[in-house]
């Protein structure tokens, strides 16, 4: 086989999508949290570790969906109408918790009705982000290039447990960032709030994670029979590391070891989803080759991405880099 | 059947509802981050404060703008896809990744350096920020200039071939970006987000001088405006003029619609006023110059014009919508020259910020561009209809199977949530607008050491900020 394009760019999608679970995933969580906070300077200063960077991650979300849309136009015309209605609760919780990042310092009346805005609005967006993957896993109904399901076929018990993962999930990621980058009390929360996220994050990738098996046989085979189970079984056992090392740095009051863990266990479960998926992109219906783009579309925008995605990388290494550290907790520009 | 067309009234509704919203931020964006790059590379050169007091007023206005337009950006590039699906999966392999452009190369360098544009002056100094200031500006051109070509391939598509599918996919990329109506559509936007700007900015500072003359940063700010006024909207209406020449070659029905021609004529009319009857097919009420129609689009007294009756009623646009709306904003573009015009007159003769009725006039003037802006893409907009790719896709082949009550759902959600949301960050920004951008009091930084406004330009400092 020569070089399969759709190959590639499946592989993109996917990395783009990781890097905003990775990424907007603990400002997520830092909104998720925010109720732990006491009002004025600790919720300032947990938003200000986030402001500069927000917007940033929030761009992988945007090259996930347009990426899809440039590179597997079938698959994005199929899994948007069968996600309709999470999709679009999602945008609008990411409406309210964007503008709050501005809003709750333009007025202090309002400023608590911003920061509920600014919870509700990542709760809400977690929360559908984790059912569109429900919906994803447990398979969209596809005819003649169109969704032929109706618009309610994404809630399921099983989806509502995704659902409820990613949140928690997010705000194991939120707290163990805000363990890294802030100091006092605000850090002893989140110290206090990462066990218990862990505990529960830990329980729910096992819930999930054994309930896909059964919802089609091809997961069902990719984990359980044999020989491939040889393949798969390292993917459990380094998540059980990665656990393992959560806690101990939790324990030891390290900084930022238990973020650096959180973020390989969301990168194992990821890769676990992966296994499962390949090489559907819409399970069960349509392969990545059945939904992508002519090829001239996709080494057209390949050409631009082997420039540009290196170079954002950079850049985005460099404004990280920029606000390296513990936030010191008197900054920001309002 | 009435099932469905109410599933694409709806959709068209939300569509045009939330890309109304979302367009006037980005050109808001778009002027103001090249002109905070101005501003601040005017103080990194010169050294004069008043430019960094400037830059910091506009900074935080920038901010909230910037944040109405990201989030309301996300909602349309996924709104494609939720509400027009069979739209998607037919331009997808062309319209996409002209789009995947422009995240990769506009929408990551806005939203990297913007952190460091908001928050890093004391970071990495004044040199690196001022960089950091460029790239957002570039970011925002790039945005402009990706999905211009989008839309414009909507509207006049070329270099495409059309698959066993059904899908549009291409055939030659150069062709397909370089439409032929991008250059104009480009240009003519671009000026669009400039002016928008200038307005605001003429009017903000119009605002405060009428308050007080002598505020040094209201003085700058307004003479600044004053100048784009003068030298953009003549600009403007001359890319406006050749904007139109381009659409009577590629999309003569828009252009019956706009100029409310019915019938086809030779030495036709430019009718000022009127109102274009769709179902008698007549412009009934019609104020005209004799033979200036033809005039202006043909260069000819006798130039022939199609009107809309060689069109089949099905594939007419809707003319009183497409009429007005470009007489709204030709009218606005007429009213920005000559304040520019008004504004160069009492420049020369040394009244500029003593004319009061030249402030008040200009104060009244701040939300011109915005009119303008939105009346410009309905008349480009609702003009393409029936179709959503010109002549080749219509919107009603266009749209999601998604049953009509979801659509007027979330119709309704975003009517509610946009009203309540933007409602507030526009309240937030007339706020901010209304303080005085006066030296100390005003700037991003409380904690920044105040200075006199210096009149001399001096050397830049560059260890203006001091270390936290
Ligand atoms: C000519 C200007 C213009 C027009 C017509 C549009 N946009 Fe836009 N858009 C911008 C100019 C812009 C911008 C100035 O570049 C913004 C404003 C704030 C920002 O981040 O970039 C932006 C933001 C923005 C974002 C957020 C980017 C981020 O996360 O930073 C998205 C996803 C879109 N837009 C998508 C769209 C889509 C799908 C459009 C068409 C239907 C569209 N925009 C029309
Ligand atoms: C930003 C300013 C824009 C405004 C104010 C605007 C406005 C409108 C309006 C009023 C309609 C409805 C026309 C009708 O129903 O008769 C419409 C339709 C549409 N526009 Fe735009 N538009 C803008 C930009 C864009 C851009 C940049 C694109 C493409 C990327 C686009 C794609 C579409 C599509 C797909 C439709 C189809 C839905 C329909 O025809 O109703 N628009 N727009
Ligand atoms: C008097 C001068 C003007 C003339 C003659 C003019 C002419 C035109 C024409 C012919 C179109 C194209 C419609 C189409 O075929 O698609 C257009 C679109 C537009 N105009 Fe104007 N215009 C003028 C002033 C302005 C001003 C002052 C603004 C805003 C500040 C503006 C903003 C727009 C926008 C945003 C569009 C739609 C986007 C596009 O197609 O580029 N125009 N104008």
């Amino acid at each position: 086989m020569e070089f399969d394009l759709p190959l590639v760019w499946a592989s993109l999608i996917a990395f783009a999508v990781l890097a905003y679970v990775l990424l907007d995933g603990f400002d997520l969580g830092v909104g998720i949290l925010f109720p732990f906070f006491s009002k004025g300077t600790e919720r300032d200063y947990a938003m200000n570790t986030v402001a500069p960077v927000w917007d940033g991650n929030e761009t992988w979300l945007v090259l996930g969906g347009g990426g899809l849309f440039a590179t597997f136009p079938l698959a994005y015309a199929v899994v948007l109408p069968a996600l309709y209605a999470p999709l679009t609760v999602m945008l609008l919780g990411l409406i309210f918790r964007g503008v709050a990042f501005e809003y709750r310092w333009r007025s202090e009346q309002s400023q608590g009705l911003w920061d509920l805005a600014f919870t509700a609005g990542s709760v809400t967006a977690a929360f559908c982000q984790g059912i569109a993957l429900g919906a994803l896993i447990q398979g969209i109904p596809v005819a003649e290039r169109g969704y032929a399901g109706g618009w309610w076929n994404w809630l399921t018990p099983f989806s509502l447990l995704t659902g409820v993962a990613v949140v928690v999930g997010y705000a194991l990621l939120g707290s163990t960032w805000l363990v890294m980058k802030t100091t006092g009390s605000v850090r002893q929360k989140a110290h206090r709030i990462a066990g218990v996220a862990g505990f529960g994050t830990l329980l729910l990738i096992g819930g999930v994670s054994l309930w896909t098996p059964f919802l089609d046989p091809i997961f069902m085979s990719r984990w359980f029979a044999f020989p491939q189970i040889l393949y798969v079984v390292p993917v459990p056992i380094l998540v059980a590391i990665a656990a393992f090392v959560l806690f101990r740095g939790l324990q030891k009051h390290n900084d930022g070891q238990p973020f650096f863990a959180v973020q390989a266990i969301f990168v194992l479960s990821y890769l676990g989803l992966g296994i499962s998926f390949f090489p559907y992109i819409v399970p069960p219906a349509m392969t990545i080759w059945e939904a992508a783009a002519p090829d001239e579309s996709l080494l057209f925008l390949l050409v631009g991405a082997a420039v540009l995605i290196p170079l954002i990388l950079a850049y985005t290494a460099y404004a990280y880099w920029v606000f390296r550290g513990k936030v010191d907790p008197s900054e920001g520009y309002h | 059947m009435t099932e469905l067309f109410d599933a694409v009234l709806l959709a068209r509704i939300q569509f045009a509802f939330t890309i109304a919203f979302h367009i006037v931020f980005p050109a808001f964006s778009i002027g103001l981050a090249s002109y905070l790059a101005v501003l601040e590379g005017l103080w990194f050169f010169t050294g004069r404060d008043v430019y960094l007091q400037a830059f910091r007023y506009w900074m935080k206005i920038f901010a909230v703008v910037f944040g109405m337009g990201v989030v309301s950006g996300i909602v349309m590039s996924y709104q494609f896809g939720t509400n027009w699906s069979v739209f998607s999966d037919k331009t997808g392999p062309i319209l996409g990744p002209l789009m995947g452009y422009e995240v990769l190369s506009a929408f990551f360098l806005e939203a990297g350096f913007l952190g460091v544009m908001l928050f890093g002056m004391n970071k990495v100094g004044p040199r690196l920020h001022f960089f950091a200031t460029l790239m957002v500006a570039i970011g925002t051109l790039f945005s402009a200039f990706w999905i211009l070509s989008v839309n414009s391939w909507m509207q006049t598509p070329a270099g495409y071939a059309i698959n066993e599918a059904g899908q549009f996919i291409p055939a030659d990329w150069w062709e397909a970006i370089f439409n032929p109506s991008f250059p104009y559509r480009l240009v003519h936007m671009v000026l669009a987000a400039y002016l928008t700007t200038a307005f605001v900015v003429g009017g903000v500072s119009a605002w405060h001088l009428l308050r007080d003359r002598a505020n040094e940063s209201a003085r700058v700010m307004f003479s600044m405006a004053m100048w784009m006024a003068a030298i953009v909207a003549p600009i403007q209406i001359f890319a406006g003029d050749l904007h139109g020449l381009n659409t009577l070659e590629h999309q003569p029905a828009k252009i019956a619609a706009m100029e409310g021609h019915f019938d086809t004529q030779k030495g036709a009319p430019l009718i000022l006023f009127g109102w274009p009857d769709m179902n008698a097919e007549e412009t009934r009420f019609a104020i005209e110059i004799p033979k200036l129609g033809s005039l202006i689009l043909t260069h000819d007294w006798d130039g022939e014009i199609k009107g809309l009756k060689e069109w089949a009623p099905e594939d007419r646009p809707n003319a009183p919508i497409v009429f007005w709306s470009f007489r709204i904003m030709v009218g606005l573009g007429m009213l920005m020259a000559l304040l520019g015009l008004w504004s160069l007159y009492q420049r020369f003769r040394g009244r500029l910020f003593e004319t009061k009725l030249l402030l008040h006039s200009a104060v009244l003037m701040a939300p011109a561009g915005f009119v303008a802006l939105l009346s410009g893409w309905i008349t480009t907009e609702v003009g393409r209809q029936p179709f959503t790719v010109y002549g080749l896709l219509r919107t009603v082949d266009s749209v999601s199977p998604i049953d009509a009550p979801a659509v007027a759902l979330s119709l309704l959600a975003f009517v509610v949530v946009y009203f309540a949301v933007f409602g507030a960050g526009i309240f937030y920004v007339l706020k901010l607008m209304g303080h005085a951008p006066n030296p100390g009091d005003s700037g991003p930084r409380a904690d920044q050491p105040i200075r006199a406004a210096g009149l001399t330009p001096g050397p830049a400092q560059p260890s203006h900020e001091p270390a936290e």
